[in-house]
C-alpha cells in the first residue's frame, strides 16, 4: 500500500439530521482516527445508519459539519474513494448478475490498483456469477456486499450490521477479514446488534441513544469503567446507570 | 320582331355575300400586304384575311367588319405591353389561331387581348393568349362562341391583373373547352344570361377560378377548377346550374372550393370536391339541391350560414373531411338526407342500406369555434376528441334539426365526369 | 459519465419495454400508412398518438425506471462519484432509448413512405415532448419516496398537459372572446409543451387555412424565424427547467 492508512481522519461536528419533526441526529460530534476500530451501537432507530449515510454524503444533514481528511464533504464526492461501504440491507439492480455487478464496480471505480478478491474467493462468489441478484438470498447479497467493500482496499471502512443474515461460517471468515484489515491499521466503523462480534472487532465504543452521542471511548475503558468482562454486559450496565442518573436528574 | 327579322336579314346577306364574292386577303410579313389594319382597310364583309406566321406591332387593331380573320400557324399580335390589342365592333366577326401578347396594363380602362363591344355571333376560337391583361373581354354581346383557347397571364399581384375570360351583359354565350392559367378570376361574368360553361380548365388564377353575380339561367357542366386563389364564387344569382364540375385544391384561408352567396333555385349535381378548405361556403342561399356530390378531404365539407333555407342535400359522399358540416345557426331548415358519412357509427338491422339511426354531421367543437373563432387553437387536442365523443353521447349543443335521418351504410355509387 | 450511462442502459434494455414500445410505435404507424395512401394525412392521425401516447409512456415508463433504479442509485451514491454525474446519467439514458424507441417506430415508416415536411416536423416535436415528459417524470419521481405517489404526480403532470389546461385554455377564449386575444394564446400555448407542439405541427402540415384568422396570425408568428425561435427555444426551456429543478432536489435529497 502506498500511503499509510493511519493518516486518515473523520471529524463530524454538531451534526443535525431531521426528518420532518424527527431528530434522528442531534448535536452529534464524533472525532474517527485512523488505525482504529469503531463499534456504533445503539438501540433500533437511534440514528446509527443516519450518521453512517451522513458520512457518506447519502444523507445530508441539516447543519453542522463533516470533515474527511480535513476537508467538508458538502458537495465533495472525490473522498468516497477511500471508503469501503457495506450497507445494512443490501439493494442491487434486479436485472444484473453478481458478475456483472462486480465488473461494474470496477469499471466505475478505475481503481489501478490490483482488487482485493481474498473475499470473493472466501465466499466463493465465482461459483454463481451468472445469478441475477433478484434470485438471491439475503445472506448472499450480505456476501456480494461485503465483497465490494473490501474490493478496492479502501483506507476506511464502514461496514452497516455487517454479520446480519449471515450463516455462521460466512460469519466467522468476514470477523477473520474484518480483524485482518483492523490490524493493518485501517479506520473502521462497525454498527451492529451483536456485541459479542464487536468485542473482537473493535477497540473503541459509540454508543447513539435518540440521535445523541451518550457514550464514546475505548473498549478498555468502558469494561474498567463497569467492571465487566463482556462488552455486552459493559454496555448493558453502562446503559443501566445512565438511565439511573436520568432519572435521578429529573 | 322587327329586330329578329333584322337578324335574319342580316345573316342571309353575309351569307350570300361569302358564297358570292367573298375573297381571302392573305396578310404576310414580306408580302404585298403586310399588316393587318391595311388588310382590314382592303376587306370587305365577309372576306377573309389570313395572317401569316410572323409578329405582328400594329397597336389597337379595330376590326368593324363581319370578316374571318384567320392565323396560319400562330402569328403573334404583340400589345408591346402598350396596347389593347383588337377590338372587334362587328357581328360574325370570326377570331382563329392568333397568338395574342403583351397587351398593356392599365388601371382605368379595361385593356384587352381581344375585346368584343356591342356584337353578335362572334367566335373567338383555337386562339392562345399570353402575358394578357384581360385576355377575352366580351361586352353587351349575344350569341357568342368562346371556344378551344389557351389564356395564360403571370403577375404576382390582383390589380396587375384582368380576367382570362370576362363577360358583362352578355346572353346567350357558349364557353367550351378553354384553359385559363393565372389570371386574376379565370372566368368572369356579370349580368351574363342564359350561357353554356363546359368542359372549361381554370387554375392558379389568384382570386376565382370563375367568378360570377347577377348571372341567371346559367349552366356550368364538366368544369375544371384547381389551385386558384379563392376557388369559386357564384353571387346573386337565381336558377343555375352546375353539374359534374371538378373543384379541387383551392386552399387558402379565404379560399373555397364553390361560395354561394344569395342564390336561389339552383342544382349542385355530380360535382366533385377534393382538398379545398371550405368546400362549400353557403350564404342566404335557398331552395337549391345538392345531389350526388363527392366531398373528400376537405377542411370544411359545407359550411352553412344560418341565412339559408330549404335547401336539400341528397345522396352526397361525404368522406375523410376534417368537419363534414358546420353552421353558426341553431335552427336550420335545410334537409339531408340518404347521404354517406364516413363517420357514420350507427347499424342496419334490415340491412336496407340505410343506416337505422340518424347521423348528426355537426361536431360540438364546429359549433365551438363557429362561435369563438379564437377556439381553433384548441384544434386536435385530447380535450376536443373528448367533447366531441360526449356529444355524440348527449348532445347539447349541436343543432337539433340537422340531422340525416337516412343515412346510408355505404359510399353512393356516383358518376363523375372524366378526369 | 459514459461509464454510469452504459450501465443504466444496460438496465432499460434488459426490461424489454423499450422494445415493446419501438414495436408498438411501428406498428401502429405502418397500419395507419397501409390504411390510409395519403402521407399527409397519415400523419396527421400520428399526430394524436404524438401528442397523447408518447407523452404518457414517457412520463409513466420514466418514473417507474427511476424507482426501479433507487438501488443502483444507492449503490453509486456511496461510489466517489458526483451526484449529478449519476442523475445526468439516469436522464441522458432513459431520453435517449425512449426518443430512440420514438424516431425508430416513427421514423422508419415515414422514410419508408417518404420524407415531408410534416413527416419531419411530427419526428422532432415528438422528440422534444418526449424529453419533455422525462423530465416531468424525474420532477415529480424526486418529490416523493413513495413510487405510486410519484406515479400519480406524473399522471396527473400528464393530464393537466392534455386535457385540464386545454380546458383552461378554452374558458379564458370564452370568457374573452370580445378581445383580440391572439397574442395573449400564443403566450398561454407556451406555458403547455403539448400545445406548442400540436400548433408546431398543424401549422406545418398546412392546415393553418382552416384556422381562420387565429391561424392566420400563427402561421406569421411561427412560421417566421422569431417564431420557430421562439417555440424551439420554449420547448428546451420545457426540458431544462424541470430537469435542473428536480436536480437541485435530487442533489439535497436523502436517500
Amino acid at each position: 500500500m502506498n500511503h499509510l492508512p493511519c493518516d486518515h481522519m473523520i471529524s463530524i461536528y454538531q451534526v443535525n439530521k431531521n426528518f420532518g419533526k424527527l431528530h434522528a441526529l442531534s448535536g452529534v460530534s464524533l472525532e474517527l482516527k485512523g488505525g482504529k476500530s469503531y463499534a456504533l451501537i445503539g438501540p433500533n432507530g437511534s440514528g446509527k445508519t443516519t450518521l453512517i449515510k451522513s458520512i457518506l454524503g447519502m444523507v445530508v444533514p441539516t447543519s453542522g459539519e463533516i470533515i474527511f481528511d480535513g476537508k467538508s464533504i458538502r458537495n465533495d464526492w472525490k473522498y468516497r474513494e477511500k471508503i469501503g461501504y457495506m450497507p445494512q440491507i443490501g439493494r442491487y439492480p434486479d436485472n444484473m448478475r453478481i458478475g456483472q455487478l462486480i465488473d461494474m464496480m470496477q469499471n466505475i471505480r478505475t481503481a489501478d490498483i490490483p482488487m482485493d478478491e481474498e473475499l470473493i474467493d472466501a465466499f466463493k462468489l465465482y461459483k454463481i456469477y451468472d445469478k441475477r441478484m433478484h434470485a438471491m438470498s439475503g445472506g448472499t447479497r450480505q456476501k456480494v456486499s461485503a465483497a465490494l467493500a473490501f474490493l478496492f482496499k479502501p483506507p476506511v471502512l464502514i461496514l452497516d450490521e455487517p454479520t446480519a443474515g449471515l450463516d455462521p461460517v460466512s460469519v466467522e471468515v468476514l470477523k477473520e477479514k474484518i480483524i485482518r484489515e483492523k490490524q493493518a491499521g485501517k479506520l473502521l466503523l462497525i454498527s451492529s446488534h451483536i456485541l459479542s462480534d464487536l468485542d473482537e472487532l473493535s477497540t473503541e465504543v459509540v454508543y447513539i441513544f435518540e440521535g445523541k452521542v451518550q457514550y464514546n471511548n475505548s473498549i478498555e475503558s468502558l469494561k474498567e469503567e463497569t467492571g465487566e468482562k463482556r462488552l455486552g454486559k459493559a454496555i448493558a450496565c453502562m446503559i443501566n446507570q445512565k438511565e439511573l442518573l436520568a432519572s435521578v436528574s429529573e | 320582331m322587327t329586330n329578329r327579322l333584322f337578324l335574319y336579314g342580316t345573316i342571309f346577306f353575309c351569307l350570300a355575300i361569302q358564297v358570292g364574292v367573298a375573297k381571302t386577303i392573305i396578310v404576310n410579313p414580306s408580302g404585298t400586304v403586310r399588316s393587318i389594319k391595311d388588310a382590314i382597310n382592303l376587306a370587305q364583309n365577309g372576306d377573309t384575311i389570313l395572317v401569316m406566321r410572323g409578329v405582328y406591332r400594329e397597336g389597337n387593331i379595330i376590326l368593324e367588319k363581319s370578316i374571318v380573320l384567320r392565323g396560319d400557324n400562330f402569328p403573334v399580335l404583340d400589345g408591346e405591353n402598350k396596347y389593347e390589342i383588337m377590338t372587334i365592333h362587328a357581328n360574325g366577326v370570326v377570331v382563329t389561331g392568333f397568338a395574342f401578347k403583351d397587351t398593356g396594363v392599365a388601371s382605368v380602362n379595361d385593356l384587352a387581348a381581344v375585346k368584343v363591344l356591342d356584337s353578335k355571333h362572334v367566335k373567338i376560337v383555337g386562339n392562345q393568349f399570353n402575358n394578357t391583361f384581360f385576355g377575352i373581354y366580351l361586352a353587351n354581346t349575344t350569341r357568342s362562341w368562346i371556344e378551344n383557347n389557351q389564356l395564360q397571364a403571370n403577375a404576382e399581384a390582383e390589380h396587375q391583373m384582368g380576367n382570362g375570360i370576362h363577360l358583362w351583359k352578355c346572353d346567350q354565350i357558349t364557353i367550351n373547352n378553354n384553359s385559363i392559367r393565372g389570371h386574376r378570376d379565370g372566368i368572369y361574368f356579370e349580368f351574363v344570361t342564359n350561357s353554356l360553361i363546359t368542359n372549361n380548365h381554370s387554375d392558379r388564377n389568384l382570386r376565382y377560378g370563375l367568378h360570377f353575380m347577377f348571372s341567371h339561367n346559367d349552366e356550368y357542366r364538366d368544369n375544371t377548377f384547381i389551385n386558384n386563389g379563392a376557388g369559386v364564387a357564384v353571387m346573386y344569382t337565381k336558377n343555375v346550374t352546375m353539374i359534374g364540375n371538378h373543384f379541387e385544391h383551392n386552399w387558402g384561408s379565404s379560399a373555397y372550393g364553390l361560395l354561394l352567396k344569395d342564390i336561389r333555385d339552383s342544382h349542385v349535381n355530380n360535382n366533385t370536391f377534393i382538398q379545398n378548405s371550405t368546400a362549400i361556403f353557403m350564404e342566404g342561399t335557398s331552395r337549391t339541391q345538392f345531389k350526388e356530390n363527392v366531398f373528400s378531404r376537405n377542411g370544411y365539407a359545407v359550411k352553412l350560414q344560418a341565412s339559408c333555407d330549404d335547401n336539400t342535400f341528397e345522396r352526397n359522399n361525404f368522406s375523410a373531411n376534417t368537419f363534414d358540416i358546420a353552421t353558426n345557426g341553431n335552427m336550420v331548415l335545410n334537409t339531408l338526407s340518404n347521404n354517406y358519412w364516413d363517420r357514420y357509427e350507427g347499424y342496419d338491422m334490415n340491412r336496407d342500406g340505410i343506416g337505422d339511426v340518424p347521423f348528426r354531421p355537426v361536431s360540438m367543437y364546429a359549433m365551438i369555434v363557429e362561435r369563438i373563432p379564437t377556439a381553433v387553437l384548441l384544434w386536435r387536442s385530447f380535450l376536443v376528441f373528448l367533447m366531441d365523443r360526449a356529444e355524440k353521447a348527449i348532445p347539447v349543443m349541436t343543432p337539433e334539426n340537422l340531422k340525416d335521418e337516412s343515412p346510408s351504410m355505404r359510399p353512393h355509387d356516383i358518376h363523375l365526369p372524366g378526369k | 459519465m459514459t461509464r454510469v450511462i452504459k450501465y443504466v442502459f444496460y438496465d432499460i434494455l434488459r426490461t424489454r419495454f423499450i422494445l415493446l414500445y419501438t414495436i408498438f410505435l411501428f406498428v401502429s404507424t405502418m397500419a395507419m400508412y397501409q390504411l390510409d395512401s395519403d402521407s399527409g394525412k397519415v400523419v396527421l392521425s400520428l399526430v394524436n398518438i404524438v401528442l397523447m401516447v408518447v407523452p404518457l409512456v414517457s412520463i409513466v415508463f420514466t418514473t417507474i425506471h427511476f424507482f426501479n433504479s433507487y438501488e443502483f442509485i444507492e449503490l453509486m451514491l456511496a461510489q466517489p462519484i458526483n451526484r449529478s454525474v449519476i442523475f445526468l446519467s439516469e436522464y441522458v439514458a432513459v431520453a435517449f432509448s425512449l426518443c430512440f424507441a420514438y424516431i425508430a417506430g416513427v421514423g422508419i415508416p415515414i422514410a419508408m413512405y417518404g420524407f415531408n415536411p410534416g413527416g419531419i416536423t411530427l419526428l422532432f416535436t415528438g422528440t422534444m415532448l418526449t424529453m419533455v415528459f422525462v423530465s416531468l417524470a424525474f420532477f415529480s419521481s424526486v418529490l416523493t419516496r413513495d413510487k405510486a405517489k410519484a406515479i400519480g404526480i406524473a399522471l396527473l403532470f400528464w393530464f393537466y398537459f392534455s386535457l385540464i389546461y386545454d380546458g383552461l385554455l378554452l374558458w379564458v377564449v370564452y370568457t374573452f372572446s370580445e378581445y383580440p386575444l391572439e397574442k395573449v394564446t400564443v403566450g398561454l400555448v407556451a406555458l403547455n409543451p403539448v400545445d406548442l407542439a400540436r400548433i408546431m405541427m398543424l401549422l406545418t402540415l398546412d392546415i393553418s387555412a382552416l384556422m381562420g384568422y387565429t391561424g392566420a396570425f400563427y402561421k406569421d408568428f411561427f412560421g417566421s424565424y422569431v417564431g420557430m425561435t421562439f417555440s424551439v427555444t420554449i420547448l428546451f426551456l420545457w426540458i431544462l427547467l424541470p430537469l435542473l429543478g428536480s436536480l437541485r432536489i435530487f442533489s439535497k435529497k436523502d436517500l
